[in-house]
């Protein structure tokens, strides 16, 4: 986040000329990168057709528009025409219209439950690494259970626990996973900041406890934490599609999603199987548009890596 | 035991603004044995008086004054003795109590400036959250009186320095700008730890022509921590020379410079290089600190010292010498300048 610290005081004149922000440089030095430039034009897309799906999609994804031409064996599933560039599923509804107001679906449950977990985990992390001991025992022991059982299974179980699952189960539920690699991050982080030498200047400055955490430690604690939770947003996508893939999202298809999209093309496969591809490359493209953005944010930022 | 000759300006605890009485610092680690990083330091500090504290790295300077500050992680150290400032021991105040005196009343600065800025804070709003926590002012007010500090410290442009970040100035004047923040709340105790070591020479000269105008100007008190014999030549009206965890030789900085009786310090002043010519090679104190052996069973420099007896590796030397140049050793360097220099060496500021 700082430009290249320099160790002894040759350079102290010549750093003395601010070489713009420190912000700039960065931005620079990312768009230099193919697969930044890549991750970032997908995820941009991506949202930008997910914001204004309303306004995109040419019909309702709801109504069953094409059902007078869906014939159980005959026709279960009507092809791409006029105003149906994609056609249309077995229950007679635009499949482009279900597509992009299904991004729109993917990208709120990608969002919240990235953030959930972001929130829950700093948190933890931030309790672990501030009241070190048995606080920080604890927290960590119980993250340690959390991690010891696999992510999806865990999903699973947490989302199958309510009773009527709907996307908010779904978010919870992806959010909870989430939680012990942020409170992972935040607790190495915290204690990073701990040993610094300007958490050490504030306290001898008389700076009150509560505020050496959160004016001096946190902020500087959480650019990892962040970067971390644009990496996760691909993973909470991939989480989301398959719950409800399984069945374990929102139940009323009405409102389309990806995952449940491709759980509800499975019994097509054989004869339609651009039922499954399309919704399945939306998941696919996303989330490596949100890996790529992610990991070259990562390296960028990590001063191990810069050169 | 404040040396002779320094100003001794009357205030509560007969002279002494600090008392630090038999300081040892004891690290433990389950496993390890503990480890004695301060074994019993006194020293005394009068209003307006400049000490140093001289030693190689790990001698216990920093420890001392860290302890001396309260900084000290409570976990696995043992804190014990007394450090009296104006009447009150800093080492039993509850952490509320000494919250409110650093900062206000003794104040410290580190060794690497940049380190000791937060990075995402704009250098202002630092020297402002001091003031803000010691004197119930303001936001508009804290920053008016950052940017007179600024000013004082010697920032150009202060206007504009206050928006600026830690990474956008340079080495000298992100020094300036703790100093600013440490003097900020006017206190009378300043402990200033190796301020100059991260610095290039001629920054250093600034900073130190800075401490010496703002901190020895305004009477306010300086404990000078270093292992630079330049800076203690030219700033410290006494000096106490550490090795491995204790005072050896304590005195007048003329009294030191003329006649170092103790052979760590004769050595110490030795390894100066100097302008007038003499010698072509330096001189080097054999082995590191590490090589000591513990003072319960010798001199701690025995295992590198030219003069050492069967008597220093078995013995712990006791206090010796005049009231105003004290010594721990055996076999001290004769009281007249037989020592490797002759005088001392006035290049800094």
């Amino acid at each position: 986040m700082t430009s290249a610290r320099g160790g002894d005081a040759p350079a102290a004149g010549a750093r003395a000329v601010p070489a713009g922000r420190s912000s700039t440089r960065t931005l620079q030095r990312l768009l230099r990168q193919p697969a930044f430039v890549v991750g970032a034009v997908i995820t941009c897309v991506f949202v930008v057709l997910a914001v204004a799906a309303p306004l995109l999609a040419p019909h309702d994804p709801g109504a069953p528009l094409l059902l007078d031409q869906v014939r159980a064996q005959a026709n279960p599933v009507p092809g791409p025409q006029d105003g149906f560039p994609l056609g249309a599923d077995p229950a007679g509804r635009d499949l482009l219209s279900r597509l992009l107001v299904g991004a729109r679906q993917t990208l709120i449950v990608g969002v919240l439950a990235t953030l959930g977990g972001l929130l829950g985990g700093a948190a933890l992390g931030l309790l672990a690494g501030v009241f070190a001991g048995k606080t920080d025992t604890l927290v960590m022991r119980v993250v340690d259970v959390m991690l010891a059982i696999p992510s999806l299974l865990m999903a699973f179980s947490i989302a199958a626990l309510f009773a009527r699952p709907n996307e908010w189960t779904l978010i919870v539920a992806i959010a909870i996973v989430q939680i012990p690699v942020f409170a992972r991050l935040m607790r190495g982080s915290m204690l990073v900041q701990r040993g610094t030498d300007h958490v050490l200047a504030a306290r001898a400055l008389g700076v009150r406890p509560s505020a050496v955490v959160f004016r001096h430690m946190v902020p500087n604690a959480m650019g990892p934490v962040i970067v971390q939770g644009t990496l996760s947003l691909a993973v909470s996508i991939l989480d989301a599609a398959a719950l409800s893939f399984l069945g374990l999202g929102n139940p009323d298809d009405a409102s389309p999603e990806w995952g449940q999209m491709l759980g509800g093309a499975q019994q097509y496969f054989n004869s339609y199987p651009h039922l499954a591809i399309y919704p399945a490359l939306c998941i696919i493209v996303v989330a490596l548009g949100f890996t790529l953005a992610g990991e070259s944010l990562r390296e960028t930022l990590d001063p191990r890596t810069r050169r | 035991m404040t040396n002779p000759g320094t100003h001794t300006a009357p205030s509560p605890g007969g002279g002494k603004l600090l008392s630090v009485e038999d300081l040892s610092v004891t690290f433990t680690r389950p496993g390890a044995e503990p480890f004695t990083a301060v074994d019993r330091v006194s020293f005394d500090v009068a209003p307006g008086e400049v000490v140093g504290l001289v030693g190689e790295s790990g001698c216990g300077k920093s420890v001392t004054s860290l302890a001396v500050m309260g900084l000290l992680p409570r976990r696995g150290t043992q804190v014990r003795g007394r450090a009296v400032f104006d009447g009150t021991d800093l080492l039993t105040l509850s952490d509320g109590a000494l919250r409110d005196r650093r900062g206000a009343d003794l104040a410290m600065i580190f060794q690497d400036p940049l380190s000791s800025l937060n990075p995402v804070v704009p250098l202002g709003t630092q020297v402002a959250e001091v003031i803000r926590r010691h004197r119930r002012t303001g936001r508009a007010q804290a920053l008016r009186r950052a940017q007179e500090m600024l000013e004082r410290v010697g920032i150009p442009d202060p206007g504009r320095r206050m928006r600026e970040y830690p990474h956008q100035v340079s080495g000298g004047m992100r020094q300036r700008v703790l100093i600013a923040t440490a003097l900020a709340c006017e206190p009378r105790l300043l402990i200033a730890d190796e301020p100059t070591t991260a610095l290039d020479v001629t920054i250093q000269a600034q900073i130190l022509a800075l401490l010496k105008e703002l901190v020895v100007g305004s009477g306010t008190s300086l404990i000078m921590i270093t292992h630079d014999l330049g800076v203690v030549a030219g700033l410290c009206d006494s000096v106490n020379v550490l090795y491995g965890g204790r005072i050896v030789e304590r005195a007048d900085r003329y009294d030191l410079f003329d006649g170092p009786r103790h052979p760590y310090t004769g050595g110490l002043l030795a390894s100066v290089p100097r302008l007038d010519g003499g010698q072509r090679r330096l001189h080097s104190i054999p082995g590191s600190v590490a090589d000591n052996i513990p003072w319960s069973q010798g001199c701690a420099f025995a295992p590198r010292c030219a003069a050492a007896t069967g008597l220093c590796r078995r013995e712990s030397p006791v206090w010796s010498g005049e009231a105003g140049h004290r010594l721990r050793c055996h076999h001290p360097l004769p009281a007249a300048t037989a020592a490797p220099t002759t005088g001392p060496k006035e290049q800094a500021p």
